[in-house]
């Protein structure tokens, strides 16, 4: 069994004239929670389509769990799961029973109840879908892709619209998946999503990779300057410093107490993606980056 | 999971996937009230007002209820067939239902036999209905001989799999669910003033008659009448025969035909999808 899930090199994807995916390279080895960020248009969700088997590719070779998504059968449609990023529809029965029927579909399914039990549905396995909240309804959803048991679970913007409480006990179910051994390849547009759970994130941007690493060293962040700010005399006054202890205790011995509204900032996730992204603009090939934090 | 699994694990098989599917669909369907009414109950609603109403009204030489019946029952089988499936799909592919079912291992085979399991279900289930409104409540004249009801028989179930078929490959035109109730109910609706249901073929235009036949729903009015109405009434049929071999002719076609569509347009996803 190999220790690498995904493989995938020089990816490319053309619609008309359109590079859609120009050339990506990826590689997320067994039980990663490794998570692609982008802006809308750079190429995150067709290359995750090419990885799922959804839509086939213009170039470039890829390996997932050892077989070729575009012509991989049942077996391998067994080993993976997907949690969709629209709502779809479910047909009209108890929660219990849709997930009993997909259950069906795999060779070695989890147990149906276990899996409600994990997704927190467990008192809403006799409702109807059709009755559930948003975020109820995206617990279904994610209960569905996990059913059967997959080594690589593709989620996609899966905390879109969730209230913040909400979403904090969605990442837990994601850490619990995680701890369990399951690769999961998560696509998000919120960079505190991805900074909470992802081993590593990939920034996509124009259909290309503009960086890759552990978000805490994404883009050069942990060696980055860091900033002090503080206020004097009703002034805001700031410097960047490689060693922001040393400022803040050269500050500390030049006033009597408390320096007034001090500050130590490091670029965060955000600031570090934003940047890249606007690298990406002065390419030519940005200018949705509102849309994407939107 | 643990890591250890091999590629010869062995997958459900497509006859219990596609029993499961059929019984999820039948359960499902049953619990849409929308659906229930203006696909399943309308012809026998149809059936009781017309057999309240039109008794004695017109000379049709024999009770309303029993003029009515074949054209209705002929009806409410494609109702359930061509109505149910083409607007069915299309809403569950336009939200992303078929998608999410291609994402699993499910045998695409077996989302068919479901459907097939389910359409079925409610052709049985409307022929139940109808026969038995008739009967019941008004006295209404069943199949009179043992071949009579044979050909009831093949005609439900040739009839079923055309406009089942039909409505599969109907579902693939329509890009959003609201337009597959336009483009499945529109063209049916004419059919139904067409084909014999309300108005005997008779009457009709040679024009509109010619295009009436090229669907089947006409065929399966006329094979109905067929098993229902005394042979003395065939002289009423536009060719002053039943023409059986031609409605076995004609559906058996559309079988063929529909498959074929189907094959050629069958999407588990929508354009926009890619």
């Amino acid at each position: 069994m190999s220790a690498t899930v995904i493989e995938a090199s020089g990816l490319l994807k053309k619609y008309g004239d359109h590079l859609a995916v120009a050339g990506v390279d990826l590689a997320v080895p067994r039980g990663e929670v490794f998570s692609l960020l982008g802006p809308n248009g750079a190429g995150k969700s067709t290359t995750v389509e090419i990885l799922e088997g959804f839509r086939r590719r213009d170039g470039g070779t890829v390996r997932v769990l050892g077989a070729d998504p575009q012509s991989a059968g049942r077996a391998w449609r067994a080993r993976i799961g997907i949690v969709w990023q629209r709502e779809t529809l479910l047909p009209k029965v108890p929660v219990r029973e849709i997930v009993r029927h997909f259950a069906g579909n795999y060779p070695s399914p989890r147990g149906v109840d276990e899996t409600l039990e994990l997704v927190g549905l467990t008192g809403k396995a006799r409702a109807l879908a059709d009755s559930l909240s948003g975020g109820q309804r995206r617990r279904l959803d994610v209960a569905l892709g996990i059913i059967g048991g997959p080594e690589l679970l593709f989620l996609d913007e899966p905390t879109t619209g969730f209230d913040p409480r909400a979403r904090r006990d969605f990442w837990q179910l994601i850490r619990d998946l995680a701890g369990q051994g399951t690769t999961i390849l998560l696509t998000t547009h919120y960079l505190e999503e991805a900074e909470a759970l992802a081993d590593r994130v990939c920034v996509l941007a124009g259909g290309r990779v503009r960086a890759l690493g552990a978000p805490d060293t994404l883009g050069g962040r942990a060696t980055a300057q860091a900033t002090v700010s503080w206020s004097e005399r009703g002034v805001r006054r700031e410097i960047r410093t490689d060693e922001p202890t040393r400022a803040v205790a050269e500050l500390a011995a030049g006033f009597p107490g408390e320096v007034p509204e001090l500050r130590v900032h490091r670029p965060t996730l955000e600031e570090v993606y934003l940047g890249l992204i606007d690298e990406d603009e002065g390419a030519g090939s940005g200018g949705e980056r509102a849309e994407a934090l939107a | 999971m643990s890591g250890t699994r091999i590629d010869d694990v062995r997958l459900p098989g497509t006859l219990r996937v596609g029993l499961s599917r059929g019984w999820l669909e039948i359960r499902s369907f049953v619990r849409e009230w929308e659906s229930v009414v203006f696909t399943f109950a309308l012809p026998a609603l149809i059936l009781v007002m017309f057999a309240s109403i039109f008794d004695g009204m017109f000379d049709m030489g024999m009770p309303a209820v029993d003029h009515y019946l074949p054209g209705l029952f002929a009806m409410g089988l494609m109702s359930v067939s061509f109505q149910t499936l083409g607007a069915g799909i299309a809403t569950e592919r336009d939200q992303g239902g078929l998608r999410r079912l291609r994402g699993t291992p499910m045998p695409p085979t077996a989302y068919f036999l479901g459907k097939t399991l389910l359409v079925f279900f409610l052709a049985v289930g409307q022929a139940v209905l109808l026969l038995g409104v008739a009967a019941l409540a008004f006295g209404g004249q069943m199949p009179r001989t043992g071949a009579d009801w044979l050909t009831l028989v093949w005609v439900l179930v040739l009839g079923t799999t055309a406009c089942s078929l039909l409505g599969i490959a109907v579902s693939s035109l329509a890009r959003t669910a609201q337009a597959a109730s336009t483009i499945v109910v529109v063209p049916f609706l004419a059919l139904q003033f067409t084909s014999g249901v309300f108005v005997p073929v008779t009457v009709l235009p040679d024009g509109v008659l010619a295009v009436a036949s090229l669907f089947p729903l006409l065929w399966m009015a006329q094979g109905m009448r067929a098993a229902f109405y005394p042979d003395g009434m065939a002289a009423l049929e536009a060719s002053g025969s039943w023409d059986l071999h031609l409605v076995a002719l004609a559906l058996g076609a559309w079988c063929v035909v529909g498959l074929v569509l189907v094959l050629l347009t069958f999407r588990w996803k929508t354009r926009k999808d890619g």
